[in-house]
């Protein structure tokens, strides 16, 4: 084998003792051969990749094993030579680009400075090799962005830089450490068949580590599933996504949103999804919404004339990419944010004759709540989970909190015993529960829902996606779901409105949009985003059937 | 002009404010003397009319507005008052003073740099070692021991006790003569004829005052460096340096110690304050001919107006030390450049 | 739907403060060491006085410049007063001045840089040129001029270190408010029906705490340098008061004829109490930090 991993284990010494974070894994990958390790957060995958590369922080060091890359024993050699092979014969691409990249140093240098170390260059030959690594990575213009800074580049050169700092000397074997997480899904679909197509024609080895079961099911040759530090299955992506074997394979690839699954097949085991409600009269409407910000001389139209509007029980999504004013529009809709244009109607009346900064004191503010993308930043840190979900009780109700409080968390799921636990204690899953308890305090009618799930493990947010459409069934509320993710907003939304820099580029059907896209940017948005192949229905309960079908 | 021209005029325009900042409170804080200046002014055996006198002579009858004007037209003309018991006008006093000040503020600068910055960074890089370790000490002693403590038990120890320093009294010893003035720095300018005794002398009259100075400003210096490189190694580019192979030397030479000098620069602004104030002090400990020692003598006669023209000079000095700083900081890290 | 979730939730739930304070002390002992140093300057502030062998201010010719001796701790100065009972009198004194000048500063401090952090706009602006203008001076420079100004008396010092020490409150507090103006349990908290001020109040001010705290405690020990500095160069506390500072200037004429303790034992006791200050600072932020309290 190319490069072969026996037993390997990885501990890490902290001053709570050692952490086993990688347990006898065992890997192997031939020439030219692209390998998918995939695994949640804490799965251990990221680390095995740092052994191979031996770059393994100060605290961490291989307990046990041995790796092989082409016949040469990479865990027994000094550090010297291994340095030697590094960036030479083995390179490593890595996950948020700018900031892996030397802020104050022109892209250019740095890549004469791997070219020259590996004696690629010399003194003379080096720009123009640094230039032509640029180019290899279509880099446009290579000649003027070579004496660009990291922070004139954008998100998505950036990591094109990497990847031409990563392949300067041709190694045979590349590691992609999450390569396009935080990039759009546009963005990420070029990087990584910019990442095939090159690793392709130079007859490299590649190791893709991702959380992203499509990104593995499009472009590996086969696959490794990770979990808690152990390899606990692994085969090619045809077999693998057929029959997985392993139990928490089955519930990873479950988890993950794809074509032709309904929201209740998610979870393990599957339940039916819940019922959808019929819809009623219009709950909120937008009318030629419009947000400028001016800084200075220097104005930006973040929302520019958009129009919709969400019926009692409906759901509607609200999908676009970063910077489309996705979140924006929904700041304004809840009334944190004043809109230098147009309207919004609640119930036939407008809100905007309350100031965002009066709105705390409004009787419509408990109609209005919200659920934040990122649970952790979103409860105050010296609150319980009970200090948080009162909050909204005292402040905009009359109501009691004790009681409420422990209904508020039995609706979503939260032990009891958990109430009096600081953020810190609770794990990410448990957060969002709060963050949701906390939004349906008031009563709400309307929801935002602002990607709720984007900061959770795939199967966290398989249960919490589940938790939001039996909470809509139970309690007639409106969603407006704000998400990037095509796949992620069919599950649970009625209609979807897609915003691209500031405007509405199309809006209709979820179901309908997503087989038939009218526009050509919905296209773009739905083909990009990977997705595994749709899994045979192994539902042990019969769906019921959709009252929106 | 070159954008980095540009660049540079535009951090110098900035430093407008702040000394017009300074100015206007110095303005205040000469027109708060203790008591009615003009009675100040008069000396103990003024007359009410010798008084009134004067305070028409000082124009403190005239509005805020007015006098604010005059005072500012006098600092262009190079007016800061005159000392109280020598008659000599402030400004030139500490123009004569300043070199001395000068010298030992800029040795201890550079010795507390070429100390702290190293240990700094050998500290991050071996952190948890025995350089580590010597290093949290000489922090923590830096931030704990006033330098005037510091400057006494010196002085005890190599002065009375071993007998290596010359006695503490100014620049240079009687037996000496003070070299000709090219720069005002007694070291360099004994360097300068060729005298070597005179050099050395002047250089031991220098050290501890120095070395006191310089274990003070040591200490945020050290730390910064520390904490600058420590985050600067565990940024993700260090960990693209690292798996491309470069070598260790260019990953923490290179790479990681250009980027922590950024916040060890803006830091110097700090130091320089800390310092121009524990100047002070040690230049009376050392009895050091210095501004400093100007401003404790007049502070001692209570000369008030020439406290507060060395107050102002001082602010002057230290505004300009910021904007040195601003623009080299400028030049070194290219985000600045968008403006 | 399925409650048998892949969510592990972290051993350990919600301490009392107490057990927490306990924990942290018995974690680090550098930290307990400094609790217990701050601790016995605040006894000997408090009363030291009462439990002092001599008059601190009673001369006597006969006794004049004796070192350290059993009658003696710290020997006598040139006037014969003991040092020991000086050094101990005087604690009160210098703890007095850096704690009044820091509550001063921190009050004022807080408030204004919470303000100017959160609603931005002209009150930032203001407060903002109000501060780096304090800034443009070298601080300890600036005092000099202050008190000088203002007149030569222990308020004065206490009002002049009080200055100095605020743009450092400011501009903590400032920058700790704005970047959680806008996160998301400030946010949540506008939602939740809190006004602004309620924003400020409850929900930002409390998390903003904690690093100011470190700076209070770091700054307390600077405090105490700069008020000793001060009368150091003759400003503020007047012979024959006993204050660290000052009995370190009269000292200091003694040391280069060897009668070292003068200078040294007023000079050690200032240290210690800045020493202490300063480990509390680290100590302090253990504690604070709900994050540590697991």
């Amino acid at each position: 084998m190319f490069l072969d991993g026996q037993d390997l284990s990885v501990t890490f010494s902290t001053r709570r003792g050692p952490v086993h974070a990688v347990r006898g894994v065992s890997f192997s990958l031939a020439k030219g051969e692209t390998l998918g390790i995939v695994g949640e957060s804490g799965s251990g995958k990221s680390v095995s990749s740092y052994a191979i590369m031996r770059i393994l922080d100060r605290s961490g060091e291989i307990a046990k094993g041995k790796i092989t890359f082409d016949g040469i024993d990479l865990t027994g050699l000094p550090g010297s030579e291994m340095q030697d092979l590094r960036g030479r014969e083995i390179s490593m691409v890595f996950q948020n680009p700018r900031a892996a990249l030397n802020p104050i140093r022109k892209v250019g240098h740095q890549i004469e400075d791997v070219l020259r170390r590996h004696a690629r260059a010399t003194r003379a030959t080096a720009k123009a090799l640094a230039i032509e690594a640029l180019q290899a990575v279509r880099i446009e213009d290579a000649e003027r962005r070579y004496h660009a800074y990291p922070f004139e580049l954008s998100g998505g050169m950036c990591q094109r830089v990497v990847i031409a700092l990563a392949l300067a000397c041709d190694p045979r074997l590349l590691i992609a450490d999450e390569p396009t997480t935080g990039l759009d899904v546009t963005t990420q679909k070029v990087v990584m068949d910019l990442l095939a197509e090159l690793t392709r024609s130079r007859h490299m080895s590649t190791i893709l580590i991702t959380h992203d079961l499509g990104l593995v099911a499009m472009y590996c040759d086969r696959i490794v599933v990770m979990k808690d530090g152990e390899v606990v299955e692994a085969g090619d992506p045809k077999t693998l996504f057929a029959e997985p074997k392993d139990a928490y394979s089955r519930r990873l690839i479950r988890s993950t949103p794809r074509p032709g699954v309904e929201i209740g097949d998610l979870v393990e085991p599957p339940v039916p999804s819940p019922p959808r409600q019929d819809l009623g009269e219009p709950l909120l409407q937008v009318r030629n919404l419009r947000k400028v910000f001016s800084k200075g001389a220097d104005t930006v139209v973040a929302v520019d004339d958009v129009s919709f509007e969400i019926r009692e029980g409906e759901t509607l999504g609200l999908v676009g990419e970063s910077g489309c004013g996705k979140s924006t529009t929904s700041s304004m809709i809840m009334r944190l944010l004043d809109p230098t244009g147009g309207e919004i109607l609640l119930d036939g009346k407008p809100l905007t004759d309350t100031p965002a900064a009066k709105f705390a004191r409004d009787p419509r503010r408990a109609l209005l709540q919200m659920v934040f993308q990122d649970a952790t930043d979103s409860i105050n840190p010296r609150f319980t989970a009970r200090q948080a979900i009162a909050d909204p009780i005292h402040r905009l109700t009359t109501e009691a909190s004790s009681g409420r409080v422990e209904e508020l968390a039995q609706q979503v799921g939260l032990p009891l015993s958990l109430l009096d636990r600081f953020p810190h204690q609770l794990s990410g899953g448990q957060k969002a529960r709060v963050g949701i308890a906390r939004a349906l305090a008031s009563r709400p009618r309307l929801l935002v829902l602002d990607e709720p799930t984007a900061a959770l493990d795939v199967s966290i947010q398989a249960i919490v996606l589940n938790l939001l459409a039996d909470l809509r069934a139970k309690l007639g509320v409106s969603y407006l779901f704000v998400s990037h993710d095509l796949h992620v907003v069919r599950l649970l939304c009625d209609r979807v409105v897609v915003m691209r820099g500031g405007r509405v580029v199309e809006s209709g059907d979820a179901e309908a949009m997503l087989r038939a896209p009218g526009d050509p940017y919905t296209r773009s948005l739905r083909d990009a985003t990977p997705v595994p192949p749709a899994a045979e229905r192994v539902s042990s309960a019969a769906p019921v059937s959709r009252a929106a079908e | 002009m070159g954008p980095r021209a540009k660049l540079v005029l535009f951090r110098a325009l900035q430093a407008i404010p702040a000394l017009v900042g300074v100015v206007t409170v110095s303005f205040i804080l000469t027109r708060m003397l203790p008591g009615d200046p003009a009675v100040y002014f008069a000396g103990p055996a003024a007359t009410e009319a010798s008084i009134a006198e004067i305070r028409a002579a000082m124009g403190l009858d005239d509005p805020l507005p007015i006098q604010f004007f005059r005072y500012v037209a006098d600092l262009l003309a190079g007016d800061l008052g005159s000392n109280l018991s020598t008659g000599l006008p402030v400004l030139e006093e500490l123009t004569r003073r300043l070199p001395a000040s000068l010298e030992l503020t800029l040795s201890a600068l550079v010795l507390s740099c070429a100390i702290a910055l190293p240990l700094g960074v050998a500290a991050a890089v071996h952190q948890g070692s025995w350089i580590d370790h010597a290093r949290r000490a000489l922090v923590t002693a830096g931030v704990s021991l006033p330098t005037f403590f510091t400057g006494i038990v010196l002085v005890y120890v190599f002065y009375y006790l071993l007998g290596w320093a010359p006695s503490p009294l100014g620049r240079l010893d009687f037996i000496y003569l003070s070299p000709p003035e090219v720069t005002g720095f007694y070291v360099v300018d004994a360097l300068l004829i060729g005298d070597l005794e005179t050099a050395s002398g002047a250089l031991q009259q220098l050290v501890l005052p120095a070395s006191t100075l310089a274990l003070f400003t040591l200490a945020p210096l050290a730390r910064m460096a520390r904490a600058a490189m420590l985050q600067a190694l565990s940024s993700d580019y260090i960990r693209t340096a690292r798996a491309a192979g470069l070598s260790e030397g260019q990953v923490v030479f290179g790479y990681a110690s250009q980027n922590a000098m950024l916040p060890v620069i803006t830091t110097l602004g700090m130091v320089f304050s800390f310092m121009l104030g524990a100047n002070v002090l040690v230049e009376k400990v050392f009895s050091w001919p210095g501004i400093g020692s100007y401003a404790v003598e007049a502070l001692v006669v209570s000369d008030y107006a020439a406290v507060q023209g060395f107050v102002l000079a001082m602010a002057i000095l230290f505004v300009l030390l910021n904007l040195l700083i601003d623009i080299t900081y400028t030049l070194v890290d290219p985000r600045t450049r968008d403006g | 739907m399925s409650a048998t979730t892949p969510e592990s939730p972290p051993a350990g739930s919600g301490r009392g403060f107490l057990d927490h304070v306990l924990y942290v002390l018995g974690e680090n002992p550098i930290t307990a060491f400094a609790f217990a140093l701050f601790a016995m300057i605040v006894l000997v502030a408090l009363f030291g006085p009462a439990l002092i062998p001599y008059d601190p201010l009673e001369s006597n010719a006969a006794r004049a410049l004796q070192p350290p001796s059993a009658d003696h701790w710290f020997g006598t100065d040139n006037l014969g007063r003991d040092v020991f009972s000086r050094v101990v009198v005087a604690t009160r004194l210098d703890l007095m001045i850096s704690v009044a000048a820091v509550s001063l500063s921190f009050v004022v401090g807080a408030a204004v840089g919470a303000v100017a952090g959160y609603w931005g706009g002209w009150v930032d602006a203001v407060t903002g040129r109000l501060v780096d203008t304090i800034m443009a001076f070298p601080l300890f420079v600036l005092a000099m001029g202050i008190v000088a100004a203002l007149g030569n008396t222990v308020e004065n010092i206490i009002y002049a270190t009080a200055i100095i020490n605020l743009p450092f409150y400011a501009r903590v507090a400032r920058a700790e408010v704005r970047i959680r103006r806008n996160a998301g349990f400030a946010q949540a908290a506008r939602l939740s029906g809190n006004t602004d001020l309620q924003v400020l109040a409850f929900h930002i001010f409390p998390n903003a705490l904690p690093p100011m705290m470190v700076q209070i405690s770091l700054n307390m020990g600077w405090a105490i340098l700069n008020a000793a500095g001060l009368s150091f160069i003759g400003l503020g506390v007047r012979p024959p008061t006993a204050e660290w500072g000052i009995m370190v200037a009269e000292g200091a004429n003694f040391v280069v004829s060897g009668e070292w303790w003068l200078a040294f034992f007023p000079g050690l006791a200032l240290m210690t109490a800045v020493f202490a200050f300063y480990l509390l600072g680290d100590g302090l932020r253990d504690i604070f930090d709900p994050r540590q309290r697991t």
